[in-house]
């Protein structure tokens, strides 16, 4: 009994083809931190993503990102999920990106994380166990 | 709690998935919410889907909800994927085949992790379906991966169970070893662009017909069509939500209907009772380290588990009392 596994929602959008990162992160985050993961597959719009965080009922939605549109795809997918009342979802986010987006995006607390390629997987791990600590001991009120 | 379960039969999603995900997580005060969405549940056609890992089950399931999307009908999705033993984790991927339907209002997708052992699965589906029940949902789709004593007493929350088999995994003698023959109550040959998929066909025909069906519905085999062809995958698709249909149709027709839920209200007893008096025994005996001194003397026959089991019942069971029901 007692067992509560974190859940996570990887998701890809817009006509963005690469998968290989993300779905090792999806591996190594079952493997190294126990959680329960769910993939979006790629191509999804960022409404379907936050309708599958919601039915799915993850603390963390995790976006890859290759295309150079960050800062356009992160302030909105946080909109989408505060409309619908899932201000307690975490973002955090992957792929390459400069290095001003990272610090703007992450200092304006709408991304909580930024991993880079190359990033360790247990760095990853390591990381949003921090998160979820901080989020549990401030948990929880819907 | 009580909130998230009138929040859920209004329709919330939000207060449904985290219902769900509380019931999962055995949290404190979950019961609440169950007791007051109970009485509103059991509407709803619940339609088990199984066969071997990668048979096509999460692809058909998409196309079915399609169909019914197509005849006017809400539908709810539990998908159920293993919980690895070692890490606890789990990679839920079932949902990637569903993700065309995610902004249909009339759609809602779960995907579940196995989790721990115990029976406790069986338990957290039902307890998902109920929920699914309450939003309204007219058709709910379990899919599950055929392989162990879990997966059958899945079996247990459904009406119409189907069973996907697939050319050249040698299926069949796994589908008799699962059991899962007797359980059937449609076969669909999937992958029909494979090769052997009329003769499973054929084989599966005779072997049904060495069967007995007492209850006088004898499951028909619906071959579906290869995805790579969308028009014929959708029709035979539709071929097959008919046939669902119908059967649902006989077991109200024949009675049925009634057996099944009887059998499911005993198997919600089992759970629920496992749940509340088995587990939390269990809990104190380990806590308390009682457990680990059991085991050492089983292992040096100091005790047998009979005599074991009795002091426990002594310790934590014996009432007087009558059961008042
Ligand atoms: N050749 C062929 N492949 C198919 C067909 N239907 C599905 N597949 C493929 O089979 C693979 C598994 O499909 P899924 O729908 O995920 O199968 P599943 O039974 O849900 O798999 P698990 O949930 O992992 O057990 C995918 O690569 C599908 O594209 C079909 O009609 N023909
Ligand atoms: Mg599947």
């Amino acid at each position: 009994m007692g067992n509560k596994p974190m859940r996570v929602l990887l998701a890809k959008t817009g006509l963005d083809s690469h998968d290989r990162g993300i779905r090792l992160v999806a591996r190594g985050l079952r493997d190294e931190c126990g959680m329960e993961v769910i993939f979006t597959g790629l191509y999804r719009s960022l409404e379907e993503i936050v309708e599958a965080a919601l039915q799915e009922d993850v603390d963390i939605v995790g976006l890859g990102v290759h295309t150079g549109r960050e800062m356009e795809l992160f302030p909105r997918l946080r909109e989408l999920l505060d409309a619908r009342d899932a201000q307690d979802i975490i973002l955090i986010g992957g792929g390459v990106m400069p290095q001003m987006h990272r610090t703007s995006l992450k200092e304006s607390g709408l991304v909580m994380e930024i991993f880079g390629p190359g990033s360790s997987v247990r760095t990853i791990a390591e990381v949003l166990r921090q998160v979820i600590t901080a989020k549990q001991t401030g948990i929880d009120a819907l | 709690m009580e909130e998230l379960g009138k929040r859920a039969m209004a329709g919330d999603v939000r207060a449904a998935s985290r219902l769900i995900r509380n019931m999962e997580d055995n949290m404190p005060g979950t019961e609440a919410a169950i007791k007051h969405i109970f009485p509103f549940t059991g509407k709803a056609h619940v339609i088990g889907i199984t066969g071997s890992p990668g048979a096509g089950k999460s692809t058909l399931t998409d196309e079915m909800i399609a169909s019914y999307r197509n005849k006017d009908k809400t539908v709810g999705v539990m998908a159920v994927d293993p919980t690895s033993p070692f890490t606890g984790g789990a990679l839920l991927g079932d949902r990637i085949r569903m993700q065309r339907h995610a902004e249909d209002t009339g759609v809602f997708v779960r995907s579940m992790a196995t989790r721990g052992a115990m029976g406790g699965l069986s338990k957290a589906v039902g307890d998902g379906i109920h929920v699914l029940d309450v939003m309204g949902k007219d058709v709910i789709i379990v899919e599950t991966v055929g392989v162990g004593q879990q997966e059958v007493e899945i079996i247990n929350h459904a009406h119409t169970i189907i069973v996907v088999l697939v050319p050249g995994m040698g299926d069949e003698v796994q589908a008799l070893k699962a059991g899962l023959m007797e359980i059937a109550d449609i076969f669909v040959i999937n992958k029909a662009d494979r090769e052997g998929a009329a003769r499973l066909h054929k084989e599966t025909l005779s072997m049904l017909q060495m069967g007995k069906f007492e209850n006088g519905w004898i499951p028909p085999i619906v071959s579906v069509e290869s995805v790579s062809e969308p028009i014929s995958f959708a029709q035979s698709v539709g071929v097959l939500t008919d046939k669902i249909d119908e059967h649902y149709q006989y077991l109200i027709k024949s009675n049925i209907l009634a057996t099944r839920s009887h059998r499911k209200a005993t198997a919600e007893i089992y759970e629920s009772l496992r749940a509340a008096i088995l587990a939390p025994i269990l809990d104190d005996l380990a806590a308390n380290g009682e457990l680990e001194l059991m085991v050492q003397k089983i292992m040096k026959r100091e005790l047998d588990p009979y005599s074991l089991a009795e002091l426990v019942a002594e310790k934590y069971l014996i009432s007087h009392d009558c059961l008042k029901v």
